[in-house]
């Protein structure tokens, strides 16, 4: 299980963890789940595309998840956010079948782009995901903050001159960034889904920013380990995995904060946020 | 005979295709625009996309289960919408998580399923067919079903259509009113799930969101009740269709070297563009930017009466 090629796959799966276990931590506060959604699954019509006129796949992914977040970003001001996000993400897929009639035999790699081949990973590969990664985690650290506040105080984060949209455009941007990087190796469905079921569950465990952070990035870690082990011993898809344990851990946290709250303790989505604007104002 | 022949291909008039597609078309983009209206006022948008993914979940299970497809598609969806009801999806501020809560697990899910059908019957292309499918490759059997199961969800919608008006428009004068919100939004929630698996495997995922957001939300944009709003949104989302299909079909004769567009390019280009300028037009009315409507005039309550009932 932890010899040769199989080195690759725990060494990206810890880091494609580690990005989705922080930026995802600001996914489920700020409730983008949409975008983050729509953001990796658009993307792979730049992949199609790029597959089409011989380029390389990641150079697609990477332009057409940034044209999505600046298309969200804008359009968004004006429009209801979920409806531009919803319009965006098919007209991303309605050109990415475009792409695909005009191309043959593209099937396994839709799969892979989808699902994802994280048994397949080259050690080629695993150098510019940790550049990427790196940079994902550096710019949610240099935005911490103006992420904390615009997320759960607006009020007071335009007090203090921070412009929500611009904060919010930066945000996208970073998650195109962890999108182009994470799509190829893990697959659009994984990479949503390691951004949306760790951090949830951290949140019903610990009422501390910092903290759930901390834990949203180790839920991460066990989930996709866990996932790798028990593919490598089923020969299961790793996606099916993921998908199940995210959502176990999601239950595990909801239980874990109504029993905290029944003992008199204050835990859970809302609590995080009351402590939060509590520490603040 | 000659613009004609112009505007047509040869054949398009006669071929059955193109019939079915005019028919189910025309008979899905009424329904996702009477339910698409309500999806962008209560911003459910992410659920109604997210229900095509889970719909195509039960779809490959039924596949590997050897059950009707149709059967999957909605059943699957129908699950969906009731875990995301349980989850929370009621409160406003959970309702995107618990939407992707369950889109996780049902997209894990649907990983597995379509391994054990590739290794099972080693079926080509299902992958894409369910993930794209076309709707010039709908079986015109299919079409009593589509009808049949689209006459539930309208006639569901009417019959909740007051209470769901209120409780989206104004969900504290709705409970206010004695209008139970959980109830309600659970109803609403199925009529949603039903919807969206019929259109995935009627006209695919990709049109399925399409044709609830894009109409309905243009709509919004340009009338002033909801009324109004879904009768523009089922003609734009007829004419979007009808246009799409029209250009999918030219576009086979426009470069004989290659093969034509797929009409889900068409519809979700021009639902687009519809979009984009709509937004044009309703900056005109200032402080109508969002499509949002006032909730007295929404519900054609007199401002005395509103303020009897809050107080």
């Amino acid at each position: 299980m932890f010899a040769g090629f199989m080195v690759n796959a725990w060494e990206v799966a810890t880091i494609v963890a580690v990005v989705a276990g922080v930026v995802g931590f600001f996914v489920v506060l700020r409730g983008s789940a949409f975008p983050a959604h729509a953001i990796p699954n658009g993307a792979f019509a730049g992949a199609a595309g790029a597959n089409l006129i011989g380029l390389n796949p990641l150079v697609g992914l990477g332009a057409f998840a940034l044209l999505a977040a600046l298309g969200i970003g804008t359009l968004g001001r004006r429009g209801r956010r979920d409806v531009v996000t919803a319009l965006a993400l098919v007209l991303m897929l309605a050109i990415g079948a475009a792409f695909l009639s005009q191309s043959t035999e593209y099937e396994p790699e839709i799969f892979s782009l989808l699902f994802g081949e994280i048994l397949g990973v080259s050690s080629a590969e695993i150098l510019p995901v940790a550049i990427l990664g790196l940079a994902c985690v550096i710019a949610v650290g240099v935005l911490y903050r103006r992420l904390l506040l615009t997320s759960i105080i607006p009020e007071i984060a335009a007090a203090r001159g921070l412009q929500p949209n611009r904060v919010e455009l930066a945000f996208l941007i970073v998650l195109a960034c962890a999108t182009t990087m994470t799509v190829p190796v893990v697959g659009a469905l994984l990479i949503f889904t390691l951004m949306i079921g760790p951090p949830a569950a951290a949140r019903s465990f610990t009422n501390r920013p910092g903290f759930a952070l901390i834990v949203s990035v180790a839920i991460a870690l066990v989930t996709v380990w866990a996932a790798i082990a028990c593919s490598f011993e089923t020969n299961w898809p790793v996606g099916f995995y993921v998908g199940t344990y995210s959502a176990a851990g999601y239950g595990l946290g909801r239980a874990y904060a109504a029993w905290e709250r029944r003992r008199g303790g204050q835990l859970g989505p809302d609590a995080l946020i009351a402590t939060l604007q509590s520490a603040t104002s | 005979m000659s613009l004609r022949r112009l505007l047509f291909e040869p054949g398009f008039f006669s071929s059955a295709p193109v019939h079915t597609a005019v028919l189910i078309g025309a008979v899905t983009a009424v329904v996702s625009a009477v339910v698409g209206v309500f999806t962008v006022v209560r911003s459910q948008s992410f659920a109604g996309h997210a229900l095509t993914d889970i719909a195509t979940t039960g779809g490959s299970g039924a596949v590997y289960f050897g059950v009707s497809p149709l059967a999957g598609f909605i059943g699957g969806g129908v699950a969906g919408g009731g875990m995301m009801d349980l989850i929370g999806v009621q409160r406003v501020r959970s309702r995107d998580l618990a939407t992707g809560i369950v889109l996780g697990a049902a997209t894990g899910l649907a990983a597995l399923f379509l391994y054990l059908d590739a290794t099972q019957s080693a079926t080509t292309g299902v992958t894409q067919q369910i993930l794209f499918g076309s709707i010039f490759t709908v079986s015109s059997s299919t079409i009593p079903i589509v009808a049949i199961c689209s006459a539930v969800v309208l006639l569901l919608i009417g019959v909740i259509y007051r209470p769901l008006l209120l409780s989206s428009i104004s969900p504290d004068l709705a409970s206010v009113r004695g209008v139970g919100l959980r109830v309600v939004g659970l109803l609403f929630m199925l009529a949603l799930a039903v919807a969206v698996g019929l259109s995935s495997i009627a006209i695919g995922s990709i049109l399925s969101t399409a044709l609830l957001i894009g109409p309905a939300a243009t709509a919004l944009r340009l009338t002033r009740s909801i009324r109004g709003a879904m009768v523009v949104a089922c003609l734009l989302g007829i004419a979007t269709t009808w246009l799409g299909v029209l250009l999918a079909y030219d576009s086979d004769y426009w470069d004989p070297s290659s093969q034509g567009l797929p009409v889900s390019f068409f519809i979700v280009a021009i639902a687009f563009l519809i979009y984009l300028l709509s937004g044009l037009a309703a900056r005109r009315h200032v402080g109508r930017r969002n499509g949002d409507i006032p909730a007295k005039e929404a519900c054609g309550l007199e401002d005395d009466t509103t303020s009897k009932a809050v107080a």
